[in-house]
This record gives C-alpha cells, structure tokens and sequence, in this order.
C-alpha cells in the first residue's frame, strides 16, 4: 500500500477515534443544563469524563500534528481557509477544559452557573463547528493555484455544511445521552434513557438528510456501504436502549459516530480538499503528502506508539469502569 | 495576498501579535508545569517512602496547585498548534516535510502520556494501588520533560536548519535527516536550558507559596520541607539554566551570530568583546552607546576566551546581503538587547532570593522581620519575567527570518487570511486569555493561601481502593 494511502487513513482513523470519544464529551456538556437539575447531579455528569477528557482531546492535537506532517498542504490550506470555524472551534474548547477544572474549586452558585455556561457554549460550539469543516471538507471549497482559499467564511456556512454541523451536534448529544445512562446511576441515569430515545430520533432526520446527500453529491461504493451501517447501527442504538440494553446501547452510538466519520473520509478519498474553483487546483492524498521520508519515518512511530496509547487509554476506561452516582459526589 | 490594514497593521503585524502574545502566555504555565509535576512526583515519593502524613499533605496541597496551572496550559496549547496553520500557511508548506513530524511525536509519545496519567492521578486516588499511583504522577512529569523535547526540537529548525534539503520544483524543505533535526545543536543546549529554567520557576513558586505560610507561622511541618525542596529546586535549576544558556550562547555564536550581536547591541566585529550593563541607543535600533561594560565578557560568552572575535552587526549585515541579496537582515535591537539582559538579570535575582532564603531558614529559622517574606513572595515574578523575556529574544533575534536563512517571516504568513479576520481572532484571543489569567490567578492564590488539607482529609482514600462501592469519590470535580 502507498504510503500516503497508510496516512490518509491513519488521519481518517486519529479523527474518527477523536470524534468516538470527546464526541460524548461534547454530548455531556450539551446536556449538563437539561439533564442535570442540581448542583450534585451535575457534578455527577461531570465526574462521568472527568478523568477521561483531557486525554480524550489528546485525539484532535494528534490528528492535527499527523496532519501537519503527513499532508503539509492539506494542513496549510484548512487551517488558514477554515479560519473563523476553527477559531470557533478553540474558543470552546478553551473555555469548556478550563470550566471542568475551574468549577468544583468556588462556592457560590453565580461561580458555577458561569462555568455551567461555559461548558454548555463550548461543548455546543466545538460538536457544531467540527460537523460544518468535516462538510466543507467533502463538499470542496474554493482554492487557487497555490491551493490558498479564496472563498469567504460565509460561504463555509453552506446549507450541506450547516446540515452537517446540525448532525454532528445532535449524533453527539445522543451519543453522550447513552453515555450518561451508561456511566451514572439511579434517577439520572433513567432521564438520560429517555431523552437518549427520543435524541435518536431527532438526530436520524437531519443526519439521513445529511448522509444521503453527501452520497448522492460526492460518494463511493465504500461510501454506500459505511453509511448504511451508520444508519443501521443508530437504528440499533435506539433499539437496544428502548430495551434496557445500555452498554449495547453505548456502543452502538460509538459505531455510529464511527461510521459517520469513516464514510465520510471514503466520500472523500481520493481527494484531501477538493477545489470547486477550478478542480485542477484540488488537494489529493498525493499532491498534498509530505515526502515518502518523512510518512516513512511517521509510520514506523504510529505503528509503535499508537497499540501503545490504546492500551494505556483502555486501560484508564477499565478503571474508572463503575458507574458515577449522585450519592458518592463529596459534598 | 489580501492587503489592507487595520489600525495601521497589516495581516503580517497582527498575525506576529497573536503569536506572541499567546505563545508567551501559554509559557507562563508550561514552565510551572514542568517543574510543579517533578515536584509533587518528589513530595508523593517522599511520603511513600517515610510515611510521614506530612508529606502527603504537601502533596495534595502542591497538587491542587499544580492543576490550577495545568488546566490553563493544556486549553492554551490547542490554540499553539492550529495557529502554524491558520496563520502561517506559507510557512507550514514550506517547512511542513520537516517540521511537522516532531511535533506529531509530541502529541503521540508526550501529550497522551501528560493528558491521560494526569486524569488517572487526579481521580485515581481511591482506584489505585499507592504505587500505581505514584507511577502515574511520574509518567505525567516524564511527559511534560520528552514534550518539550520536541516542541524545542521543532523550533531548534527554526534557528538553524538541519537534515533538510531544498526541493526548488515543491518550493519547500524536505527532510533528509531525522537523527540531525533530533540532534541539531541548538535543541541539545536549549533543552536542558529551558528544562532548568522550568525547575528555576517552580523552584521559586513553591518559596514564594511556602514563604506565605512561614509568614503565618502556620502548618511549618508541611511547609519547612517544600521551602527546602523548593530552595534546592531553584538552585539547581539555576546553576542548569547558566551552564546550559553559556553552552547555549555559544552553539548561537556560531549559528546565528546575528542573534548574537543584537543580543549586544554590537554594531563593528570586535575582539575581546565587552558586554554592556547599559547602553543608550537610538530607538531606530542603528546607533548605540554603551555606558557601563564589562571588558571582554562578550567574547567569553559567545567564543569561551576573553579575546576571541564577535562578529558586528554592521558587518554582518553585509555578509547576508552578499549572501541572502539585498535587503535588511538586522533584528530590532532594542528589543532583542534588553530582552537579553532582562532574562539574565530576572534570572539571576530570583537564584539570589533562593540563596538568601536558604541562609535565614536553614537550622530552623524563620526571619521575622516584616518585609522578608513579602520581599520574598513578590520575588515570584522574576522566573516568568525571565522565561518571556528569553523566548521573546529568541524569536525577536531570528528576525527577519523565520527559518534562518531559508525564509523570511513575511513570506510564511497565510496570504488567504484577511486582516479583520486575524484581528478578530487576536481580540478574542486576548480577551478570553485576559478573563482567564485573572480567574486563575485567584484561584491559585486562593488555595495558596488556604493551606494543605488537613491529615484527616489528606489521608482519606489515599490508601488505595477500598471495598466500600458506595463511599464517596476521594476526589471530584
């Protein structure tokens, strides 16, 4: 296999494994004014991915850094095109990371509603924002000869892209509603059962929307097949939380997002960035690599590392397995 | 290129704003970050080593402290990595071959090691076994020392470009040498310099913090031996920090010599160099004289002999426009000379404040009278003054370049941005940073000053796992 095929996937894999599990994150802090009623039950959302979000972001700096180095071009041109999205982007996640540390540690509750609100905005903004780039993405933007952007941001706020920011917000609030079933207990956990149902719902209209128009514009074969099985196993999902199934549940919205994720890449593939000014200006896996060198070199590191970081960020689920209930949060 | 200005600065002036302005604010917490994991890594090895409650008091009290600080490191280090790209997009395609790759090896052999440990440590108190959690602290410090390995191996390129050869056809640098972009010279003194320079830092805080509490005659048992560490910290990261930036002053002389002479103001090629205590210049940067001086130190900084020649500024620059073409490749130098020298004074009045903390606790003493300690714990800026002043001569110096010799920063800018896009993003930036500091600012003074917990609360679920399922969280946001 060409070596530039090996990273785009490996970046397609980094961004699907980013979107799995801060995708639940960002689901979380969506639902931390809906589901949690008071300050406990709140905390006790929050201690669902306390120990687990930083490491979780960890995916998105990673995917970046591949990025950068794998496909030198791609990263230039998305990062300074996409500008305003990705600023978006940053300020939530800013302002969410400092608001999980930052909350538990005052004591009045105008301190905590403040931080609340940062966590809601910024887990909104950054589940939102990722949906809209990934479209843009597919759907190609403007780009001369240099491969330099030459659109405006208001033409990255297109209707497929905003249909696709409306999806991922949504996937990921339910994937973060079966989440919260999963990992707290008692009266909480049942609320999150119920608004995860009926989340389902609401997500497979827009997101059908969405995956039949990304494959009807720009899919493959490879494509027809993923989304299908993202369809099937959000039908699942609601399926088995409807019975009471909610590590199947979990898990099946995991598939979900990943098969969102993966059709998406394949709707994309060959292309990185695809130019809809003049074509001949598109990013490709291959005009957009870094040298066989340096993907060489890549290779090797992600090839011992990456098993490496699985097992240790496996491992950090495996102990904090239990669930999270509103008893046990210190008062 | 989309021109324009906004408020007189164009998309070149803003973009190198927000790079410094948020690079030297995400350095004011990586520092602390570096030095305070070692730190608490110690105090929790100390305690299981002697089991003394004291111990593991300081390190949940040093621990609350240390995540303060590394919460803000962490969300302002995402902003770091977008920006080469949203930016500097020329530059990215330029240097992307080379560039890139260290900093994909932070992220997968540091930044989940630092990111995962971190959130395993701080809630695995009750879930762990002691040692397994002992491990944990350390890996996270492990992680904070091999990050900046890379990071400063990414930016070593920048000062001087190695394992590269130019591909005219791609217009860009590719990689011919990892080993050497690994190696390069200016990474192997500036890492242990910047590694120093983060104990140097923690080092201070934790006298300063410490020092709150000797005011207060309160909790000594606790805060003597974190004084002491703090004390040995400073100065062992000091003595580093001027063995390593000597070595380092040097490895400049050779590579970027300019660097050098704009670190002096130093206009004709000299022997026996003299180095300047103070100089009046022009603010233009082109004229200086200098008003008290060290005869010969210059050379010895940069050549190791008190005669050995200092190339001048003047002549250098005619060097580089024989070499580069024409053009002017002389870095503002006000700013690169007092920059220079407040790094070096900063740092060497925060060893001073160490070593004289040291004599008046030493055997048992706390001085009494009532402007030791206060002295002591304003003393906590001089490392943050330092470490921002030392980065902003280490960019300001590479000026006009921003890979030496092979590209000017003016050409790296992204030529697709617009000028109120990168001032909207600068004001927000700045802004949101601004809330940011003062928040954590008093909340690390908060718990500064609350003191560590009691030995009833430190020892609670330090113990490992427990078998009761339904007792509460040892810790919890």
């Amino acid at each position: 296999m060409e070596l530039t095929t090996i990273w785009f996937l490996a970046i397609a894999v980094l961004f699907t494994g980013y979107f799995i599990l801060e995708g639940f994150d960002f689901g979380v802090g969506v639902l931390l004014p809906v589901l949690g009623r008071s300050n406990r039950e709140r905390r006790a959302m929050i201690n669902t991915i306390g120990p687990i979000w930083d490491g979780n972001e960890v995916w998105v700096i990673t995917a970046g850094a591949a990025m950068f180095a794998a496909f030198p071009h791609w990263y230039a041109s998305l990062f300074s095109g996409f500008y305003l999205l990705l600023f978006a982007i940053l300020i939530g996640l800013i302002i969410r990371g400092v608001a999980f540390e930052y909350r538990g540690k005052g004591t009045t509750d105008k301190w905590r509603q403040g931080w609340d609100l940062c966590i809601f905005t910024g887990s909104v903004l950054a589940a939102f924002f990722w949906g809209v780039v990934v479209a843009n993405i597919v759907r190609g933007v403007p780009l001369d000869a240099n491969f330099d952007y030459t659109g405006s941001v208001w033409q990255l706020l297109n209707g497929y892209a905003l249909l696709g920011g409306l999806t991922t917000l949504l996937l990921f609030t339910t994937h973060g509603a079966y989440f919260l079933h999963l990992k707290t207990a008692g009266e909480i956990s049942e609320r999150a059962r119920a608004l995860g149902l009926r989340l389902a719902v609401a997500t497979a209209v827009p997101a059908a929307a969405f995956l039949i128009w990304t494959q009807a514009a720009y899919g493959s074969g490879l494509s027809l097949v993923l989304i299908v099985l993202c369809v099937l196993s959000l039908v699942a999902a609601f399926l088995l939380d409807y019975s009471g199934r909610g590590g199947l549940a979990f898990a099946s919205t995991c598939a979900t997002v990943a098969f969102a994720a993966s059709g998406l890449f394949a709707a994309l593939w060959p292309d990185v960035l695809p130019s809809t000014s003049d074509p001949a200006n598109g990013l490709t896996a291959v005009n957009a690599a870094a040298t066989d060198k340096t993907l060489g070199i890549m290779t090797w590191a992600a090839a011992i590392f990456l098993p490496i970081v699985l097992l240790y960020q496996g491992w950090t689920y495996w102990v904090f397995r239990k669930r999270v209930t509103v008893e046990q949060i210190p008062t | 290129m989309k021109h324009g200005d906004w408020g007189g600065m164009d998309v070149l002036d803003l973009a190198r704003m927000q790079f410094g302005v948020t690079t030297v604010y995400h350095f004011l917490f990586v520092p602390v970050t570096i030095g305070l994991s070692m730190l608490v890594a110690i105090l929790q090895t100390m305690w299981r080593a002697t089991g003394k409650t004291a111990y593991l008091r300081a390190t949940k009290f040093w621990g609350k402290l240390f995540l303060i600080n590394i919460a803000m490191g962490v969300v302002t280090g995402i902003v770091q990595e977008f920006q080469f790209g949203m930016n500097w997009s020329s530059y990215s395609r330029f240097v992307g071959d080379i560039f890139g790759a260290p900093l994909a090896f932070e992220a997968l052999l540091a930044f989940f090691l630092e990111s995962t440990f971190i959130g395993i440590w701080i809630f695995g108190w009750d879930k762990l076994k002691p040692a397994l959690h002992l491990a944990c602290i350390w890996l996270v410090a492990i992680g904070t020392v091999a990050s900046a390995y890379f990071i400063l191996a990414a930016n070593a390129f920048m000062q001087n470009p190695v394992g590269y050869q130019i591909n005219e056809t791609a217009g860009r640098a590719e990689l011919t040498d990892f080993g050497a972009v690994l190696t390069n010279p200016v990474v192997l003194s500036a890492f242990p310099h910047t590694i120093f320079a983060s104990w140097l830092t923690a080092g201070v805080v934790m006298i300063a913090v410490s020092g709150y509490h000797f005011q207060q005659r309160r909790d000594l048992d606790v805060h003597r031996p974190a004084l002491r560490l703090g004390v040995l910290t400073t100065l062992v990261g000091g003595l580093g920090t001027t063995l390593s930036g000597d070595a380092l002053g040097k490895v400049m002389t050779s590579t970027q010599p300019m660097k050098m002479a704009a670190a002096e103001a130093l206009y004709q090629t000299t022997y026996n160099a003299p180095f300047s205590v103070l100089t009046i210049g022009s603010l233009d940067g082109r004229h200086g004289t200098p008003i008290i001086e060290i005869p010969g130190l210059l050379s010895y900084l940069g050549t190791g002999s008190f005669n050995g020649e200092v190339q001048g500024i003047n002549d250098l620059n005619a060097q580089y426009q024989t070499l580069y073409g024409a053009g002017d490749y002389v870095p503002y130098i006000p700013l690169t000379y007092w920059s220079f020298r407040l790094m070096i004074g900063f740092g060497l009045l925060a060893i001073a404040m160490a070593v004289i903390v040291w004599w008046f606790t030493r055997k048992g003493g706390n001085p009494t009278h009532r402007l030791f300690w206060p002295i002591a714990m304003w003393m906590v800026l001089t490392p943050f003054l330092a470490n921002s002043a030392g980065w902003i001569f280490t960019e300001m110096g590479r000026q006009p370049w921003v890979v030496f010799s092979l590209l000017e920063t003016e050409v790296g800018v992204s030529p697709s941005v617009g000028v109120r896009t990168v001032a909207m993003s600068l004001i927000g930036f700045t802004l949101v940073y601004l809330m940011l500091a003062v928040i954590a600012l008093k909340l690390f003074l908060k718990y500064a000053k609350a003191g560590p917990p009691s030995e009833e609360d430190a020892l609670a679920g330090a113990s490992g796992p427990g078998t009761d399922p339904e007792k509460p969280m040892a810790f919890a946001y």
